[in-house]
C-alpha cells in the first residue's frame, strides 16, 4: 500500500516536524517501504488474542501517599531554553 | 595495560586486598582511553577529575577501614542515556546537547552508592534508535576488532569501551537488542534482564514497554556482578518488579545439572552467514559435551518479530518524544528566524490570494515546535516518530498498533511453550558479523532486519544474554545468544558461564 504525499504532510504536522520537500519525498518512499514490510502482520490470525501492551502485566500498582522531595522552581527551570524567574517563556500566542 | 586484562571480579579482589588502588586502576583506564579512544570513539565525554576524585575517596575510606560499597573502586562507563545530576546527559542528540538532569537515574544512584568510579559517558545511536551507533549526532564509534566496521548499536560505545579494555564494566540499554547485538559484534558479554528487573527511573525513554538497562563486561561473572548492583525494586518506576535482586555473582560459577538447551529452527534458516551458523552449531556441540540435552524447538511467530517491533517501538517513541517541544528543556529553534520565515510565508500566500494555504499556515507555537524538532532530531529519530505517528493515527490504529500488540502475545506464547520443553534457548545473536561503517546508510529497512534474533526477547519481556563464541576468518567476533524465561537470570548466567568456562573466546582481546 502506498502512502500519499498528503498523508505524509498530515502525519508530519501531527508529529510536529517540519520537513522540507526533499525530506517529504524521501520520507514517503522510506515509510512506504517499511509499512509494506509491516503489512505482513495482516497474515497472522489474531482472532480472540488479547493485545499485550506490557511484557510483565502488572495491574494496580499503588504508591503510598506520602509527600516526597520535589524539584525547586529554580532547578525545574534550569534547562529551559528561555525562562525568567517565574516560568517558561514562549513567543506571544494571543493575537496570532 | 596488563592490569586491564583482569576481570572486574578479579580486580575487585585486588582492590579489597589493597594490592591495587582504585586510583591506579582508574588511571590505567584513563591512560588506555587516551591511547586508543581517538581511534575507537567509544566515549562522548570522559570526566578524569571526577573519576580520580571518586577513586581517591574510595582508597582513603578503604585505608581507614570504613565501609565501602559493593563495587568500591571499580571503573564503570555509562551510556549517555541515564540521567546523572553531575553530568550532561545528551542521548547523542543535538536536542539534549546541553541538558543537565536535575536528578540521578536510579541506576546511576545505585552505582554511586556502590562506590563505582564513573569514568564517563559512552556514545550511542541518537535516543537509542539504531543498530550501528552511526545515528549519534556527535561522532562515529569504530569496532575495536576492525576499525572499518561498526560496533553495533545502539549501545555501541558501551560495547567498544569494554572490547578495547578502556573500562572493565559498562552500562547499556536494550530496547530491541541494543545491549546484546553490540556485545556480539564487539566480542564481549552483554545482558538484557527481564523487563522490570532494573528501574527505568531517569532513563531517557525510547519505547517504555521494551526499554531495559543492563550490563556489558568481558565475562559472564562480571556481568552478573554489575546486574546485581543495579537491579531491584524502585517505587519511582511503576513497572519495576517488587522482588529482591538475587546475588547472581555468588551462584554464577555453579554448573546447571540436567540442562536442556533448545535451538529454534527459525534461527538457523536462510540468510544466516555460514561462519556464524558454524560457530553457533559448534556452541551447541560444546553444551552437548558438557552433558546438556540439546534439542530442536520452534518459535513460529519469531519471523514477525521485526514487523511487530517496528510498529510498537516507533509508536511508543512518537509519544515519548513528544516532550521535546523547545519549551521545558533542550534545544529551541532561533525565534527571530522562525518568526521571519512565518511572516514571509504569510506574505507570499496573501499576495497569491491562497485562502486554503493561509488557513493551513502554522501558528507561531506550532511552527516553533516543528522547527525545533526538525533541527534538534536526526533523520532516524524523525523516521521513527513519523512511523509511530502514522501507526497510531486515525484509521490505522487497529490495522497496525492493535494488531502488533496481538502478535506480541503470540510471540510470548511461543516462548512459554518452548520453555515447557527446554531451560534455555541458544542461537546466533545476529545473522552476520559486524558490517562496514556506512554499509547500511540509506537503507533503513535492511538496518531494521539486523534485529531479527533480538527483538523477540524485548517483546516477550524475557532475559537474554550474548557472549563470544567464535571469530570469522577475517577476525570479527561472533556472538552466541542465550534466552531464559522471565526472572530466570540466575539460570541464564549459570548456563552462559558453563559455556564460557569450557571455551577461550572471552580471553581474546581486540588487536589495538
Amino acid at each position: 500500500m502506498g502512502i500519499t504525499r498528503q498523508e505524509i504532510e498530515k502525519v508530519a504536522l501531527l508529529a510536529r516536524l517540519q520537513l522540507s520537500d526533499p525530506e517529504l519525498d524521501t520520507m514517503s518512499n522510506e515509510l512506504a517501504q517499511i509499512v509494506g514490510y509491516v503489512d505482513q502482520l495482516a497474515e497472522v490470525n489474531t482472532e480472540g488474542i488479547a493485545p499485550m501492551a506490557h511484557a510483565i502485566e502488572l495491574e494496580n500498582v499503588f504508591e503510598s501517599d506520602q509527600v516526597g522531595e520535589s524539584l525547586s522552581r529554580e532547578r525545574a527551570l534550569a534547562n529551559a531554553p528561555h525562562h525568567n524567574s517565574i516560568g517558561y517563556l514562549v513567543p506571544a500566542v494571543l493575537g496570532d | 595495560m596488563s592490569i586491564l586484562q583482569h576481570t572486574a571480579r578479579e580486580l575487585l579482589g585486588s582492590l579489597e586486598s589493597r594490592e591495587v588502588s582504585s586510583v591506579e586502576l582508574t588511571q590505567a583506564c584513563l591512560d588506555r582511553i587516551r591511547e586508543v579512544d581517538e581511534r575507537v570513539g567509544a566515549f562522548l565525554r570522559v570526566n578524569e577529575d571526577r573519576a580520580l576524585a571518586q577513586a581517591a575517596d574510595v582508597d582513603s575510606r578503604r585505608a581507614q577501614r570504613k565501609p565501602v560499597g559493593r563495587l568500591a573502586g571499580l571503573p564503570v562507563a555509562v551510556k549517555d542515556v541515564l540521567c546523572d545530576r553531575e553530568e550532561l546527559t545528551t542521548c547523542a542528540s543535538r536536542m539534549l546537547a546541553n541538558f543537565r538532569p536535575p536528578y540521578d537515574s536510579t541506576v546511576v544512584a545505585k552505582l554511586k552508592s556502590a562506590d563505582a568510579v564513573l569514568l564517563g559517558r559512552t556514545n550511542m545511536d541518537e535516543f537509542a534508535m539504531g543498530g550501528s551507533t552511526e545515528n549519534s549526532a556527535f561522532q562515529l564509534t569504530h569496532n575495536p576488532w576492525d576499525l572499518q566496521c561498526t560496533p553495533g548499536g545502539s549501545s555501541g560505545g558501551a560495547a567498544a569501551a569494554v572490547a578495547a579494555a578502556m573500562a572493565p564494566l559498562s552500562i547499556g540499554t536494550d530496547t530491541g537488542g541494543s545491549i546484546r547485538q553490540p556485545a556480539g559484534l564487539c566480542g564481549v558479554v552483554g545482558m538484557k534482564p527481564t523487563y522490570g528487573r532494573v528501574s527505568r527511573y531517569g532513563l531517557v525513554a525510547f519505547a517504555s514497554s521494551l526499554d531495559q538497562v543492563g550490563p556489558l563486561a568481558q565475562t559472564v561473572g562480571d556481568a552478573a556482578l554489575l546486574l546485581e548492583t543495579i537491579a531491584g525494586h524502585d517505587a519511582r518506576d511503576s513497572t519495576s518488579l517488587d522482588l529482591p535482586a538475587p546475588r547472581f555473582s555468588a551462584t554464577v560459577d555453579e554448573p546447571l545439572q540436567g540442562l536442556r538447551i533448545g535451538w529454534a529452527r527459525e534461527h538457523f534458516a536462510a540468510g544466516l552467514d555460514p561462519e556464524v551458523e558454524a560457530a553457533a552449531r559448534e556452541a551447541l556441540a560444546v553444551y552437548e559435551s558438557l552433558g546438556a540435552n540439546v534439542r530442536e524447538i520452534s518459535l513460529p511467530h519469531g519471523k514477525y518479530g521485526v514487523a511487530t517491533y517496528y510498529v510498537i517501538a516507533p509508536s511508543e517513541a512518537s509519544s515519548n518524544l513528544a516532550r521535546y517541544d523547545g519549551v521545558h528543556f533542550g534545544y529551541r529553534t532561533d525565534e527571530q528566524a522562525m518568526l521571519s520565515e512565518l511572516a514571509e510565508e504569510r506574505r507570499r500566500l496573501e499576495s497569491a490570494k491562497d485562502q486554503a494555504g493561509l488557513q493551513n499556515l502554522d501558528t507561531v507555537l506550532v511552527r516553533m515546535y516543528r522547527r525545533t524538532r526538525a533541527e534538534g532530531f536526526g533523520p532516524e529519530v524523525k523516521r521513527r516518530i513519523m512511523l509511530g505517528t502514522y501507526a497510531l493515527s486515525a484509521g490505522y490504529y487497529d490495522a497496525y498498533y492493535l494488531k502488533a500488540l496481538q502478535v506480541r502475545r503470540l510471540i510470548r506464547q511461543d516462548f512459554d511453550r518452548a520453555f515447557e520443553q527446554v531451560d534455555l534457548i541458544a542461537g546466533p545473536i545476529t545473522a552476520a558479523p559486524a558490517f562496514k561503517l556506512g554499509e547500511m546508510a540509506g537503507d533503513p529497512l535492511s538496518m531494521y532486519l539486523v534485529d531479527l534474533y533480538t527483538v523477540s526477547a524485548n517483546l516477550a519481556g524475557i532475559p537474554g544474554l550474548c557472549l563470544p563464541c567464535g571469530r570469522t576468518k577475517s577476525g570479527l567476533p561472533i556472538g552466541l545468544q542465550l534466552q531464559a524465561p522471565a526472572l530466570e537470570e540466575e539460570r541464564l548466567f549459570r548456563g552462559a558461564r558453563m559455556y564460557e568456562r569450557a571455551t577461550t573466546w572471552h580471553l581474546d582481546r581486540a588487536p589495538l
